[in-house]
């Protein structure tokens, strides 16, 4: 028996009864729409943050100072400043796979320029920072190694700022009041938009972290370094040295706690993707509810089809049908129905997650092998829901069949 | 040559419930090539058991069949409807047609399970072939429910032949109809029959059946009786008396 002359009666008997075919098609479309909306929407978040841990740089260590415990109370995270400068270039010295380094601090504080004023982010780095993290310049240039030894009171402005504080003008060569204290703009950086968290990473100013300990802080230790490693192979080894060089360094004997943190890109990545992973299986999970409710959707009418057909059955296995003719044409309507609602199920999916990016402004992405998958897919729930009943239809008694009424 | 039918002592035994029912009881019968026989007998004689051996819906109990040459008595399912698909055309009283399907696909029904290929083209070449041989060629295109009861028959007498089978096998073919369609369709039978087609037919009325050529009777899954037609009836000559009997009352002009 002819592929062909099955599916014609098996697209006959579906146009037959069209609302029944959509009704039981639109398990399917729910189910497989559900799927791929659901993918869409976590592949797209997953994608902004890579891109924001990317953003970071390439290859790049952050090394946080530590908290500390005085009396029984222990202060927060940076808390202690247990970080000094002398830290940052004994890595420098001492770990052959680091490349580029840059001491940091950060504190808000209000800026002012003419009669603006603006409060923002202020950031003390070394000259390599915008290096390390791959950020380029709009306009100007980055303040160089002489203005970190000599504290120069020179700045790198965030787009933001430039728009708040000299709207309509060149910012370049203008001073910029931190603290009362003048800096000349010397660099302003490209826009880097929102962070995943929200935040504006245009909102910041950056100087010499020199110039921020002596002339802004009065601080003596640092908030941080960021360091990046020669490779991706370095990584490891390079944090591994770090530590036990700053543990050396801070005198810290085994058995008590470290008073800083170095965390490598790829394990900020992965904490980032383990908070969204559990958020994923958890919609997956019930998209694959939705699905096999679709499927009975479809078992449910096939047996309802079969029951009608019966006659039909009989006269088939009369003219000389085979059991496994009529179980082909049944299995097939069955597989018709989920693969013609996956199809639609896939569109509506793609199209859901498209609305929701365009009027919602999530970020969406369709993983084409997804696409193909949820396909695959729909055809083994028809299949799999579609087997019982056409077994059934196959093991009719002609006699009978041909009785019913 | 092999006769189309030969029973030897053909038992078929139901077992339903506690009692078993002895619905046909040491049958033997031989049909040959090119016979007309019309199986009589009263509801419970056995005679629809006999036709659901005879078209290989089911399978006698005990005792041999041999179909055209072939021992069908120990064929499964599969093997069965094989043999149905080339031996055997059904004709029933009901019709059986596929609804909201047009006479031509119907008639194309068997061909779609010849285990043998067959091409599209010869598929619509023979099934309207069929339907000329049944004088409905130009009635093709329509739909069970577009055809009168007699047309419907006709078209599923085309369903039965399209696969020129060894014989055909009718199930009360005239059940269903009034007498001028019955005898129509009497006629149809009785020309396919003059072409050297072996017909088997089922029925409970004396008159149809005094349109074959061989009468066998059944009662009690026995057969009783078994003889030839004496004064034959033509289906054409009782048209033609039926119709100058109906302008005679002026019921048609």
């Amino acid at each position: 028996m002819k592929i062909l002359a099955i599916l014609r009666v098996a697209v006959r008997a579906l146009r037959r009864n069209k609302l029944r075919t959509i009704l039981t098609m639109l398990g399917m479309i729910i189910g497989v729409g559900a799927v791929i909306a659901t993918v869409s929407l976590g592949n797209g978040a997953k994608s902004q943050v890579e891109a924001q841990i990317a953003s970071l740089g390439q290859n790049v260590i952050l090394i946080f100072s530590g908290s500390f415990t005085r009396g029984g109370v222990r202060s927060g995270w940076n808390g202690a400043g247990t970080l000094a400068v002398e830290d940052a270039f004994a890595i420098e010295r001492e770990v052959p796979e680091i490349t580029l380094i840059s001491p940091e601090l950060r504190s808000g504080t209000l800026v002012a320029a003419g009669n603006q004023n603006w409060s923002t982010s202020i950031l003390g780095e070394g000259a390599d920072y915008l290096d390390i993290r791959m950020w380029p310049l709009a306009e100007g240039s980055m303040f160089s190694e002489q203005d970190v030894r000599s504290a120069n009171k020179v700045a790198v402005i965030g787009k933001t700022v430039a728009d708040q504080l000299y709207p309509g003008m060149k910012a370049i060569g203008q001073v910029l009041r931190i603290k009362n204290v003048p800096f000349v703009v010397v660099g302003e950086l490209i826009p880097k938009g929102l962070s995943v968290m929200g935040q504006d990473q245009d909102d910041i100013v950056i100087v010499p972290y020199t110039s921020a300990m002596k002339r802004l802080f009065g601080a003596t230790t640092l908030r941080g370094i960021t360091v990046q490693a020669s490779s991706t192979k370095a990584l490891a080894p390079a944090q591994q040295q770090i530590t036990e060089l700053l543990r050396q360094r801070h005198r810290i004997t085994p058995g008590h706690d470290d008073d800083f943190t170095v965390r490598t890109q790829e394990e900020i990545a992965e904490a980032a993707n383990n908070a969204s992973q559990t958020m994923r299986i958890l919609l997956a999970a019930i998209a694959c509810v939705s699905l096999i409710v679709g499927g009975i959707g479809i078992m449910n009418i096939m047996l309802v089809s079969v029951t009608e057909r019966t006659r039909e059955i009989g006269i088939r296995m009369a003219v000389g049908a085979h059991g496994r003719d009529i179980l082909m044409q049944f299995l097939t309507e069955a597989v018709a129905l989920s693969v013609v609602g996956g199809a639609l199920g896939i569109v509506s999916g793609v199209g859901g997650s498209r609305l929701l990016n365009v009027y919602m402004h999530w970020p969406t992405l369709t993983p084409v092998e997804w696409v193909f998958f949820a396909f695959i897919v729909s055809a083994m729930v028809g299949i799999f829901f579609g087997f019982y009943p056409a077994y059934k239809a196959s093991q009719l008694d002609p006699i009978d069949a041909l009785r019913y009424e | 040559m092999n006769p189309i039918i030969q029973l030897e002592h053909v038992h078929k035994i139901y077992h339903t419930g506690e009692v078993d029912v002895h619905a046909v009881r040491d049958v033997s019968l031989r049909i040959e090539k090119g016979e007309f026989v019309a199986l009589m007998g009263a509801s419970g004689s056995g005679k629809s058991t006999m036709m659901n051996t005879l078209g290989c819906l089911d399978r006698p109990t005990s005792g041999k069949y041999w179909l055209d040459g072939v021992d069908v008595s120990g064929l499964d399912r599969d093997e069965l409807a094989t043999i149905r698909n080339e031996k055997i055309g059904f004709v029933f009283q009901g019709f059986n047609l596929l609804s909201r399907t047009s006479a031509l696909e119907n008639v194309e029904l068997p061909m779609m399970y010849v285990r043998r290929p067959v091409k599209a083209r010869e598929h619509h070449e023979r099934a309207l072939q069929a339907l000329a041989t049944v004088g409905l060629a130009e009635r093709a295109g329509h739909h069970p429910n577009q055809l009168s009861g007699g047309q419907q028959q006709r078209v599923a007498i085309a369903r039965a032949l399209v696969n020129q089978p060894a014989m055909l096998l009718a199930d009360e073919p005239t059940g269903n109809l009034d007498t001028q369609t019955s005898i129509e369709i009497m006629g149809v039978f009785q020309k396919l029959n003059d072409q050297g087609i072996t017909i088997v037919m089922v029925t409970h009325e004396l008159d149809i059946a005094s349109y074959t050529k061989r009468n066998v009777i059944m009662r009690d899954g026995r057969i009783v009786s078994d003889l030839p037609v004496t004064d034959r009836l033509l289906a054409t000559e009782e048209l033609r008396k039926l119709r100058e009997a109906q302008e005679a009352v002026q019921l048609v002009s």
